[in-house]
């Protein structure tokens, strides 16, 4: 890593009072140098691991779920530049990518159009679209951030997700549209027949619009939508209109919501009504906050970690937009910052050189919190049999364990897990709080 | 003109049955800053309260009890979620109650599952109260209508004329004092969020055996309960009373009279063209009222936040 002098790094117009309180001994505040091989590693690795990815998981459902994480993970960080950079909060969201979606579609339908051009450039109209759609909507939802940015964006939202059932030369009515992505001109060969080769056009698209957007939140725009969500008053006495750094992001943000549906389009061959209702612009809201809006990856990870849970828990149990919906609920109470910030929490941890003194506390700590939480899950699990299970079917499997859900045993079972799980989790997590402040204090015995 | 008279009771009952749901919304919103996403889920928990109660101890027990139930849940979630979000600002508020809407449904689908629950209109109100030329109006409009306007009623007079009201109206614009005068302010804000969450329960109660008690009941009335208060202006009482009624009238008379929009565009001079098949503009053409009846409100919404973004009858904007 190269260091700098810092004080050349300052940028003009900074005051020249932080110049002097700025001590070239403390790394803290050292402006970040641009070493390139710092900026540039999680990307290569990021890529690396894309493309590794379809080797270590072979098979074809594998591939879907990969497929659908992109997606989302593009979706959501086209969601974040509003929510986290921006602080505007958006109920409607789905609509711009699923305009792009079916904009993208309609192409896919026009086949003397389609076939003249590659599919690999096909989101870009889907963005474009997207774009075209925010800048509409932009032009008068952007005057406020806030309750009354939500509320436009649900009523629009709302709006939209109503006209698809109306408007059926565009939006398809209810059973939505469907077209072939095969009839594009082949792209150096590939016609995308195969599910792999729509993945790595995915991946592709991923990799370059996560790198856009990252591009983005560097620039002066984007760094003024973050001044504009902390203090719009002062950003204006600055001599920004806030209004007008509102709507670029929101622009930005559709555009790159676009692309997502495009690859929406091109990954399943249909849109219907359901990418643009309200539920969709729920979900990825979920998405991007459980993940964290306070870090440009956290939409990434909550994107993985969402689409992992929906597709694993839903194969096991009827009940998993309930748990999403716990999770969601105590991300928001208890962890604001989302996975991210629970990561970012460590950092310190980390530079201080003390991590290895919270893994006991953390095992001896967490473990039984997850036992406990098991033996709850089962619980609901068994009322939810017990209420809605056919009759003569008392028959049930929670955990790898098949019982009768009528007799008494089970319950008294999983009841003394729970209590005993949490019980200790509650004993344990004071030392488990000592340990993390002792982690986080320079020096000390140690 | 009959038709006229029994569109004008409809579109009142929907109105007023908005107006105790955007009521207690507007009141929230007023005093907290924030929009509670949950607050139809509410009016569809009192739904099913009611239903449960009206199992055991006849639907009157079920209107006087679950409302208050769903007050202490309401008084409970503002004590112990929204006052532990707020230090985390306005938009993870938001997001909480967006979350808690989400949360609900869920537990209601968990607790009674999934299809429409058979909570039907007590006996003594299952006949006709009168008729217009040979429309029947029944009873339990009459009584939603009754229930609606006591409850505004009831409301006005707390809020305006007793001391309670006072403290509560002073609390809501200036909160800081208030407290330095002595008076409970995290309480009172405790009190009103119950209150309101309860005639939301209340609403609940009497619209369930009409509009149906099934899970999805919050989701069909919760959009248009925000668009509500939203035309009203934010924190206005009468501008929610006033746009409760002009949606639940131009929603009801928007479906009853078959207005085509090729009517329209022919009486503007447009010419129809040809063959509308190949036209990209066919499902234009065939548009009709009843159609787009369920989504007037919004855009009457996205007018009024364009040309008059504070509603009609706000003061502040945001």
């Amino acid at each position: 890593m190269t260091v700098s002098d810092p004080r050349t790094d300052i940028p003009k117009g900074a005051r020249p009072k932080e110049q002097i309180t700025t001590d070239p001994s403390k790394p803290a505040q050292r402006m970040r140098s641009g070493s390139l091989v710092l900026t540039l590693a999680p990307w290569v690795i990021a890529s690396v691991v894309l493309a590794i990815l379809p080797m270590v998981f072979t098979n074809n459902s594998a591939l879907t779920i990969m497929n659908q994480m992109s997606i989302t993970i593009v979706f959501a960080l086209a969601y974040n530049m509003l929510l986290g950079q921006g602080g505007m909060l958006s109920f409607g969201h789905a609509v711009y990518a699923g305009v792009g979606g079916f904009a993208c579609m309609h192409i896919m339908n026009m086949s003397d159009f389609f076939s003249t051009i590659p599919l690999v450039i096909l989101p870009v109209f889907g963005g474009l679209f997207g774009m075209g759609l925010a800048m509409i909507v932009g032009a008068f939802s952007t005057r406020n951030a806030g309750t009354v940015f939500a509320m436009i964006s649900l009523g629009v939202g709302e709006l939209i997700a109503a006209c698809s059932v109306i408007i059926v030369a565009f939006f398809g009515g209810e059973e939505g549209i469907s077209g072939d992505r095969t009839y594009a001109q082949p792209f150096f060969g590939v016609e995308f027949l195969q599910q792999i080769e729509v993945y790595y056009l995915t991946a592709g698209w991923v990799v370059i619009s996560a790198a856009l957007m990252y591009l983005w939140s560097r620039t002066p725009v984007g760094r003024m939508a973050n001044a504009v969500r902390d203090n719009p008053e002062r950003a204006e006495f600055l001599g920004y209109s806030s209004r007008w750094v509102r709507f670029y992001s929101f622009v930005a943000s559709g555009f790159f919501a676009g692309v997502s549906g495009g690859l929406f389009a091109i990954n399943y061959e249909i849109l219907t009504e359901e990418n643009l209702n309200t539920a969709s612009s729920g979900i990825i809201l979920l998405v991007t906050f459980l993940g964290g809006v306070g870090f440009f990856f956290g939409p990434i990870i909550g994107a993985i970690a969402f689409t992992l849970l929906q597709t694993v828990l839903s194969l096991s149990t009827e009940l998993w937009a309930f748990y999403a919906g716990v999770l969601f609920l105590s991300t928001v109470m208890f962890f604001p910052g989302g996975l991210a910030g629970l990561l970012m929490m460590h950092v310190p941890v980390f530079k201080l050189g003390k991590a290895s003194t919270l893994i006991m506390p953390y095992l001896k700590t967490l473990l039984p919190a997850a036992i406990g939480l098991m033996g709850l899950a089962a619980l609901v699990e068994m009322t939810f049999h017990y209420r809605h299970g056919a009759t003569g079917d008392n028959e049930m499997t929670v955990f790898w364990t098949t019982f009768d859900s009528h007799t008494l045993m089970p319950w008294l079972v999983a009841g003394a897990v729970a209590l005993i799980g949490l019980g200790i989790a509650r004993a344990t997590a004071p030392a488990l709080k000592d340990a993390w402040n002792e982690a986080n204090t320079a020096g000390g015995a140690s | 003109m009959d038709l006229i008279l029994v569109n004008l009771i409809d579109g009142l009952v929907t109105g007023l049955l908005l107006f105790m749901l955007s009521a207690g919304l507007t009141l929230i919103f007023s005093m907290m800053g924030v929009l509670n996403f949950a607050h139809a889920s509410f009016y569809m928990l009192g739904a099913y309260f009611a239903y449960q109660i009206s199992l055991a101890l006849g639907f009157w027990m079920g209107l006087l009890i679950a409302p208050l139930v769903v007050g202490v849940m309401g008084a409970g979630v503002e004590r112990y979620g929204l006052r532990r979000v707020h230090q985390y600002g306005h938009v993870p508020e938001l997001i909480f109650t967006f979350g808690l809407a989400l949360l609900i449904e869920e537990l209601v689908q968990f607790i009674w599952g999934k299809n429409q629950l058979p909570y039907a209109i007590p006996d003594a109100l299952n006949f006709t109260a009168f008729a217009i030329s040979g429309n029947s109006i029944p009873a339990y409009k009459i009584f939603m209508i009754f229930i609606s306007i006591s409850i505004f009623i009831g409301l006005l007079y707390v809020l305006t004329k007793t001391r309670v009201g006072m403290i509560i109206q002073a609390a809501l614009s200036y909160p800081r004092t208030v407290e330095a005068l002595g008076h409970n302010v995290p309480l009172i804000f405790m009190g009103v969020f119950g209150v309101g969450t309860a005639l939301a329960g209340v609403a609940g109660v009497i619209a369930g055996p009409v509009l149906g008690t099934f899970p999805g009941m919050a989701f069909v009335l919760g959009s248009i309960v925000f668009v509500t208060i939203v035309i009203g202006g934010l924190g206005s009482l009468w501008g929610a009373l006033i746009a409760s009624l002009l949606i639940g009238w131009i929603t009801t008379f928007a479906k009853s009279y078959n207005i085509e929009m090729e009517n329209i565009l022919t009486g503007l001079g447009i010419s129809k063209p040809e063959s509308l098949d190949d036209s990209i503009f066919r499902d234009f053409w065939s548009l009709t009222s009843p159609q787009i009846a369920d989504i007037l409100p919004y855009i009457l919404m996205v007018l009024i936040l364009i040309f008059r973004p504070a509603g009609l009858f706000g003061k502040r904007s945001s």
